[in-house]
């Protein structure tokens, strides 16, 4: 089985042999503590729960094996659409939400807004409060995202984060960074690479990475 | 405080907007950082049951008008060192917002 931190890349953008990339390790888990407040509230909700047969102890389980299994399918399936049939592209940009309703992929209580990557234009997106993060079309969000020196730095020096990942962005290109801070989820729409005309949905797909989709990578094809 | 009815939203795309310098307790969804600060209203993305209201097992009812707001990274941060044009979306519930509607 393949946890959603498990993402093919055939290029390097510096991940160290933890699989994080750069100085964008977990720092979350300092947050988390087994012992302190809310973790020990939180079992004891889930015992009272399983003890009152509200839920079974199966389900819980069940739910957490389901998201875990998510990946980027459904997001990468959005972007290969997109840059495959522009009017509905058009729609995306314009209503995230009711054009991906369109490839039956519900947003649950989210809004969809897709940002669009192009020659003049770069857009990332990043959860300063938490880590709101589009899980129901890209799986659960990596542990860089919700790194406070991600959420931190992301919003204040986004060239360097960006460039830290592997990719420069030439000054004379804007830097849209969005912070997903209330009820809408994000998606970049990166640009179809030069030197794909042609190819086929599944060729398409293979190039899609987690993190472009974030907008911490461009897809390549080298 | 007895409304209950969802009223027309005040602003709309273009409009300028300084965010309110608040800290009242809780569970809040507008950062310090970006308090005090003057953007351009991006879009209208809705009305939504209000998360500081729900946080605590309130209804959030009635709805609040949600907004992006566009700011100028070197309105945001005195040492922005990248380019001039870019910028920062985050967004408010219209409470959070002050300006004069167009």
């Amino acid at each position: 089985m393949s946890s959603p931190e498990d993402h093919e890349h055939d290029h390097d953008h510096g991940h160290k042999a933890d699989g994080s990339p750069l100085n964008y390790a977990d720092d979350s888990r300092h947050d988390f503590d087994e012992t302190d407040h809310y973790p020990l509230m939180v079992e004891a909700i889930r015992q009272l729960v399983i003890e009152k047969e509200i839920v079974k102890t199966g389900d819980v389980q069940e739910r957490l094996d389901f998201m875990d299994s998510r990946g980027i399918e459904l997001g990468a399936k959005i972007v290969v659409k997109a840059w495959t049939d522009p009017d509905f592209k058009a729609r995306l940009l314009a209503d995230g939400t009711k054009a991906v309703a369109e490839l039956d992929i519900p947003m649950a209580d989210a809004e969809l807004v897709v940002v669009e990557n192009t020659a003049d234009t770069h857009n990332l997106i990043v959860c300063t409060l938490c880590s709101c993060y589009p899980r129901t079309i890209l799986g659960l969000p990596p542990d860089w995202y919700k790194s406070k020196t991600y959420r931190s730095r992301a919003v204040n020096e986004p060239r360097s984060v960006i460039r830290e990942f592997g990719t420069i962005i030439a000054d004379d290109v804007t830097v849209r960074v969005h912070d997903s801070n209330a009820d809408m989820r994000y998606l970049v729409l990166p640009a179809r690479p030069a030197g794909t005309e042609g190819w086929s949905e599944e060729q398409l797909t293979e190039i899609i990475t987690r993190d472009s989709l974030v907008g911490a990578t461009v897809p390549s094809i080298n | 405080m007895s409304a209950t009815e969802l009223t027309a939203p005040l602003y709309k795309t273009g409009d300028t907007v300084r965010i309110s310098v608040a800290y009242p307790p809780g569970h809040r969804r507008t950062p310090d950082y970006i308090k005090g600060k003057t953007g351009i209203v991006e879009r209208y993305c809705g009305a939504f049951i209000n998360p500081e209201e729900r946080a605590y097992g309130f209804a959030g009812l009635p709805k609040k008008h949600l907004y992006r707001v566009r700011f100028d990274q070197s309105e945001v941060w005195d040492t922005y060192e990248g380019a001039a044009k870019d910028t920062l979306d985050l967004e408010f519930y219209e409470h959070w917002l002050e300006g004069e509607p167009s």
